[in-house]
């Protein structure tokens, strides 16, 4: 494994963007609980991968806290009540992804008091196995809050070489998005105490927490939560250059190590984790409170909004409500996105429902979206290669899928793409650029799955045709086997006969013998 | 006379040599069968349905390879499988031959489990081993091994058997292409 100190030099990752910020107009309010609305929607698929199985029936009643699904592996994620309520269906309702869809969600009707039951706590976290401590982030539904909603379990263990540091990412570095920000400023210590937790959870002995290079006021904070704990490994603040995207998961690596992740690797692979300040921040509330990921901080801001700010959110509340609350749009809203302005979704509909991964709401009016530019063929100016991050060959990548040549688009990596936009916003010719690339991803997707069905699907065929030729040949063999003692028995009655026959006559050559004797 | 001996030996030496080789070579350079049937079958859908004509779809593959069956005989591969087979196979391609059936977009089978009878019939027809239970049980289809043949679907005494589309994975749609060529006026003077 290669040698690297962690965060001692940093390094660069290539092209990037240096954008305006944008972060201060949602940050200058506290952070403020969002109201609760009269329904929430939980998807019961809270991230891509599978769901868990539902626990709960149209008419039960739940506090908060209380499990809605259960979790059969380390890549499902359980939900729980964000409050005390009734459920009042099993009902589809639209959601994030995929876009414009619709997902099957527990709709639950709160009842106003807001009960909760914590969830089982260890009396002293230190105590506890690697395992148990998993164990019990997998039960209170942990997953990447940054966005990802990757299951957290999933990242802890698994068939990799062991964790030597954990990264804590708080360097966010898109436009607008504050929620990381104002929980750093808010709760230095919950991240420094769930940051103990991961470290003992991973085994890893070294602990940097990345924030970016104006966040003073965050730095002070995080250092004197780090020094009122004795904790078990260093913890470490370093200040990272903000240039967008370096609060991808990779370009951050390899700032602070200089490596990159392998290609079809894993952070693990270099013996590095790397986690959301917030759900460090939640790995706490799971282990202190008992107080499952019911909850998250959502920034709502965008030209479009009347007054920007960052709320406490439980889980389930319609977008629209959030809107509300902060005062409702400044006008007519031309586009509303999940994310960032670069690498955010559109969303459909303003009843999407707030999940784990919702960081940031939008509100864009018609003159903030570019959209009416036309797009014109591209001119070879090489910005794209120029500013992106994963050293791709974006009007490469282009030229393929456009001509539905999606294998060499594979080639050329398409895969390392992280659909981080910048691209798109230097391309002079205003090409949709990661549009399709997501098209072609998805694509290639679907034919491995095709291709894989059509695989399992020889497979069973042929072992099928190999069983029916077996039972045909066993039954072929059993014919004959018949046939065969049915002919040595014919054979033997023959020579019975033939046997009597003989004796008969050579009895009645005896008595005629006799007979002559006796003449 | 003994020159004229050795010139004959060392010419029909020579002679058997050649022949030798050429054997070996015309060996080695024919086709192997195995591997053409082997292609073929990997460019053709794995439905196992039989609207070709043959049994499932390596038997229409070893069909093709000698040279009987003809490429246009296959409803679920379509169009784009008929043009890969004229491709691996450097032949023109041609339409599909629309008595066998018409493609259809991808579908899985259903059991109405409160209908069925346990006949196990089913069982028997399905090319894929995609239907489980046991005589005079309720029968299930195991979705992710069910290629949507609907084999099973004549023998079923009940008829309690749907073919149902299968959901198909969220694609992010196409945007829009540019014009790949700038238009250029022509100007007549
Ligand atoms: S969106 Fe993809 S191709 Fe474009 S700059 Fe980002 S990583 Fe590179
Ligand atoms: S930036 Fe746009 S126009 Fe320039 S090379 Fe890339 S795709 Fe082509
Ligand atoms: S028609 Fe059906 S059995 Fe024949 S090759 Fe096509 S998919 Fe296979
Ligand atoms: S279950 Fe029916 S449709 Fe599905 S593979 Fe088997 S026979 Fe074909
Ligand atoms: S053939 Fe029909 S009734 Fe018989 S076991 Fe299958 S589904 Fe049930």
């Amino acid at each position: 494994m290669a040698e690297f100190e962690l965060g001692r030099h940093l390094y660069r990752f290539p092209g990037g963007l240096k954008l305006r910020h944008h972060k201060q107009i949602a940050c200058r309010d506290p952070l403020t609980p969002a109201p609760l609305p009269e329904r929430l929607w939980l998807p019961l698929a809270q991230h891509q991968g599978p769901a868990g199985e539902c626990l709960v029936e149209p008419g039960d009643r739940v506090v908060g806290g209380q499990p809605l699904t259960r979790a059969r592996s380390d890549r499902e994620v359980p939900i729980h009540a964000p409050t005390s309520g009734t459920v009042e269906a099993l009902r589809d309702g639209p959601v994030s992804w995929p876009p414009g869809g619709q997902a099957r969600c527990i709709v639950l009707i709160p009842d106003g008091e807001d009960r909760f039951e914590p969830l089982d706590v260890p009396e002293d976290w230190t105590y506890e196995s690697t395992d148990a401590l998993i164990e019990r982030l997998r039960a209170g539904g942990l997953a990447g809050l940054g966005g990802a909603v990757f299951p957290t379990a999933a990242k802890l263990r698994g068939e990799f070489p062991p964790i030597r540091a954990l990264i804590l990412n708080g360097s966010e570095c898109e436009p607008y998005i504050s929620c990381d920000e104002m929980l750093m400023r808010s709760r230095p210590e919950a991240i420094i105490e769930g940051a103990r937790m991961l470290a003992r959870a991973t085994g890893a002995d070294d602990v940097v927490i990345a924030i970016e290079d104006q966040m003073g006021e965050v730095r002070k904070r995080l250092n004197a939560a780090i020094r009122a704990v004795d904790a078990e490994a260093p913890i470490r603040v370093v200040q990272v250059t903000t240039i967008y995207p370096e609060g991808g998961e990779k370009q951050l690596i390899q700032v602070l190590t200089g490596q990159e992740v392998p290609h079809d690797g894993l952070p693990q692979d270099l013996g590095l984790v790397c986690l959301n300040v917030a759900t460090a921040a939640a790995a706490r509330d799971i282990l202190i409170d008992g107080r499952p990921v019911i909850e998250r901080i959502v920034t709502v801001s965008g030209p479009g909004i009347r007054h920007p700010r960052n709320f406490v959110v439980r889980l389930g509340t319609p977008i629209a409500g959030l809107i509300a609350a902060a005062d409702g749009t400044t006008g007519a809203i031309d586009r509303l996105v999940l994310g960032g302005p670069m690498s955010g979704l559109p969303l459909a509909s303003d009843r999407i429902p707030i999940t784990k991964g919702s960081n940031c709401i939008l509100a864009l009016r018609p003159e903030d979206t570019a959209r009416e530019q036309p797009v014109m063929p591209c001119i070879n100016c090489g910005e794209c290669i120029r500013v992106c991050p994963a050293s791709l060959l974006p009007q490469m990548l282009y030229k393929h899928l456009v001509a539905d040549d999606f294998d060499t688009a594979r080639e050329l990596n398409l895969f390392d793409c992280i659909e981080c936009g910048c691209c798109a916003h230097v391309c002079p010719s205003h090409i949709p650029l990661v549009d399709h690339y997501r098209h072609g991803k998805g694509v290639l997707r679907e034919r491995g799955i095709e291709d894989a069905r059509a695989a399992r699907a020889k497979a069973r065929f042929e072992a099928r045709e190999a069983r029916l030729a077996e039972r045909e040949a066993a039954r072929r063999e059993q014919r004959e086997a018949r046939e065969r003692r049915l002919k040595d028995a014919d054979r033997a009655q023959d020579e019975v006969r033939a046997a009597i026959e003989r004796a008969r006559a050579r009895a009645q050559k005896d008595t005629g013998d006799a007979g002559d004797n006796d003449a | 006379m003994s020159g004229v001996l050795t010139a004959l030996v060392v010419l029909l030496a020579l002679l058997l040599g050649i022949g030798l080789v050429l054997r070996i070579g015309a060996k080695r350079l024919a086709p192997d069968e195995d591997s053409v049937v082997e292609r073929i079958n990997a460019v053709l859908p794995q439905t196992q349905c039989a609207q070709c004509g043959y049994p499932g779809c390596r038997p229409y593959a070893e069909a093709i390879a000698r040279g009987e069956a003809d490429i246009n005989q296959c409803p679920p591969g379509g169009e784009t499988g008929v043009r890969e087979l004229a491709e691996l196979l450097g032949r023109e391609p041609k339409p599909l031959d629309a008595e066998r059936g018409e493609t259809k977009p991808p579908q899985v089978a259903l059991i109405d489990e409160d209908r069925c009878i346990g006949c196990t019939l089913c069982i028997q027809a399905c090319p894929v081993d995609a239907i489980v239970g046991a005589a005079r049980r309720m029968h299930t289809v195991i979705e992710a091994d069910c290629t949507g043949c609907e084999l099973c679907l004549p023998p079923c005494p009940v008829d309690c058997i749907d073919l149902v589309p299968r959901p198909a994975p969220f694609i992010w749609p196409e945007p829009d292409a540019p014009r790949r060529s700038i238009p250029i006026e022509v100007r007549h003077g």
